[in-house]
């Protein structure tokens, strides 16, 4: 069975970067599909990917990630007051979805769609 | 993090000596073929070859530099010192290098010191000058580890390159690199045979200059 879990940005938004990081790597090592609401930044997915690195062991083998952005560069004027308006509200735009590499082989990305596929145990040997 | 007091001793020695060198990093993904083209820039400027290649992942697992390499292009020359990174990934199962014939022990050991690579990776990314990221054109561009590749060498202000590599493959698709990422430079090239080595170097005195 896989588990989704939606986080939403108020429950992670107090939190620093080190507690926000060590939140979501228990919930993976959970074996929790993680949908983060606003999505983390570049710096925080390196550190992710750090993180990720030091605890890989025989069962823990990595993370499938995948972050979803909106495209800055066309962006109006109307939406630019908007989304800056939103921001001073505490709203992100975007999202992150994050999961076990046991569980989650691979999140496709072309500009226009995701896929997430998952492992199929049966036919993985362990 | 960077050390406060090499990045002091770098800045000293670039104001007042100017004998500080670029540092050029080659980054990207596992096996995209960044020792393949760190050999052929030190063959072609030094005639010999920095880092050992494997069609096995993670064969790069210690940052390798080799210094003081001066590249000359229409009369101009650039010396600088190129650092050979791991592949960042995000996941590492020793399982996948069973299937190259590793015994367990082998392929638990590869795992673990491919895990310290790619943090060494990370950490070393503070102190690059420039960046060259080397991805496999035949491949999906849109991969995370790519995009977050990028979008830290774009906080940090670090000049980027994209070489889309392995354009002698039939499934090379160099114009999907450059729509991935349209904000940077990319220029096709075959690390392994050479090929548009002399439009590589045009861009990569640009992109440093």
């Amino acid at each position: 069975m896989l588990t989704l879990q939606f986080i939403p940005n108020s429950e992670i938004a107090s939190l620093d970067q080190e507690a926000k990081l060590k939140r979501l790597m228990s919930l993976i090592k959970n074996d929790r599909i993680l949908v983060l609401e606003g999505g983390l930044s570049s710096d925080e997915e390196m550190l992710l990917i750090q993180r990720t690195m030091e605890q890989i062991n025989k069962e823990f083998r990595g993370i499938e990630i995948c972050t979803v952005s909106h495209e800055k560069k066309k962006a109006e004027l109307g939406t630019m007051i908007k989304e800056t308006l939103l921001k001073a509200f505490g709203y992100k735009s975007g999202l992150t979805i994050i999961g076990p590499a046991s569980i989650v082989k691979e999140i496709r990305r072309d500009p226009t769609k995701i896929e997430l596929l998952t492992v199929n145990k049966r036919n993985k040997k362990r | 993090m960077p050390n406060p007091f090499k990045n002091f001793l770098d800045f000293f020695l670039k104001v007042f000596t100017n004998k500080r060198h670029v540092k050029i990093g080659l980054y990207g993904p596992t096996n995209s073929g960044k020792s393949t083209l760190a050999n052929r820039i030190t063959k072609d400027w030094l005639g010999e070859e920095m880092s050992s290649v494997s069609r096995i992942p993670h064969e790069t697992r210690e940052i390798i530099t080799k210094e003081k390499i001066t590249a000359e292009q229409n009369g101009k020359k650039l010396t600088f010192n190129l650092v050979d990174t791991p592949g960042i990934a995000t996941k590492i199962d020793y399982e996948d290098f069973l299937k190259y014939k590793m015994s367990v022990k082998e392929a638990r050991e590869r795992a673990k010191e491919a895990t310290k690579g790619v943090i060494e990776s990370i950490k070393w990314l503070d102190s690059m000058d420039c960046v060259v990221v080397v991805l496999d054109s035949t491949i999906n561009p849109y991969s995370q580890v790519n995009i977050t590749i990028i979008g830290n060498l774009a906080a940090r202000k670090i000049p980027v390159l994209i070489a889309a590599n392995k354009v002698d493959l039939k499934r090379a698709d160099i114009k999907k690199v450059e729509a991935a990422f349209p904000q940077y430079k990319t220029v096709g090239i075959s690390a392994e045979y050479g090929q548009n080595m002399d439009d590589f170097y045009k861009m990569l005195f640009k992109v440093v200059k």
